[in-house]
């Protein structure tokens, strides 16, 4: 298979309107042909960096790299970083807002449902510089 | 059973009648915060909810459920309904409880 690369810009000051990529790059994986569950699995994982980039750092960007042997979401930021990621990846930890909290969000189980769903994630972060998180699905037998 | 059958047996309102619902549930899932249901609901299942806003379109999209149900007689946000018939995901209301449209649809689907 060819190298496909997806692109998205994703907007911080729009909340509500959250998921835009998601919703595009699964509409390609569908398009590509997969299997609802790998597409299942990447959406999720996509949809849950694309939340946590505008609930915490007013935005990115994603890009989406589909190989023969996998998908690979990279979801980088420009936000303030997370000063502890062992504990950033702990179910129920979180620092939403209240407000957040409100829509649904803030539960702490995005960067969790992330390695839920993932065969592999990275997460690089630097206070103050930002955050990078990778996930991949396999398609083959690694990832 | 079909999202059509749940819908029309419960007294379901349908904010997007124009969608296909000959849709087959297989499950259900209960709760209100976003990235529980992410982490939880199964595909294909009835997601029984009181959260109203149009981020619960995305959720349902990403999940693949087969249907979403505004729960406690919640009316949904304007921005849902256009969103739920925008990208095809069937939406309804019902004055019942959630625990009550859980009940129902648990018996339902362990008796076919």
């Amino acid at each position: 298979m060819e190298k496909i690369h997806l692109h998205y810009e994703v907007d911080g000051d729009n909340f509500m309107a959250a998921g835009e990529a998601s919703c595009d790059m699964k509409r390609v994986l569908k398009q590509l042909g997969f299997d609802s569950e790998t597409i299942r699995r990447a959406s999720i994982c996509m949809y849950e960096g694309e939340i946590n980039m505008v609930i915490h750092a007013d935005g990115g960007t994603a890009d989406v790299y589909v190989e023969t042997s996998r998908i690979e979401i990279v979801l980088t930021d420009s936000g303030p970083g997370i000063e502890d990621v062992s504990q950033a990846m702990q179910r129920g930890f979180s620092t939403a807002t209240q407000s957040i909290r409100e829509l649904g969000f803030g539960a702490g189980m995005g960067l969790p449902n992330m390695e839920q769903y993932s065969d592999w994630m990275d997460v690089s972060s630097e206070v103050g510089v930002g955050t990078t998180v990778t996930v991949r699905i396999a398609l083959g037998e690694t990832a | 059973m079909t999202v059509k059958e749940f819908a029309t047996t419960l007294g379901l309102k349908n904010w997007t009648p124009d969608l296909d619902l000959d849709v087959p549930i297989t499950g259900g899932y209960a709760g209100d915060m976003l990235s529980w249901v992410m982490g939880k609901a199964v595909a294909g299942s009835a997601w029984m909810t009181i959260m109203s806003n149009q981020n619960v379109v995305a959720v349902a999209l990403m999940t693949d459920v087969a249907c979403v149900v505004l729960t406690e007689g919640v009316e949904p946000d304007a921005a849902l309904v256009t969103q739920a018939n925008g990208r095809g995901v069937p939406l309804f209301t019902s004055d019942l409880s959630t625990y009550e449209l859980s009940a129902w649809l648990g018996t339902a689907l362990a008796a076919q």
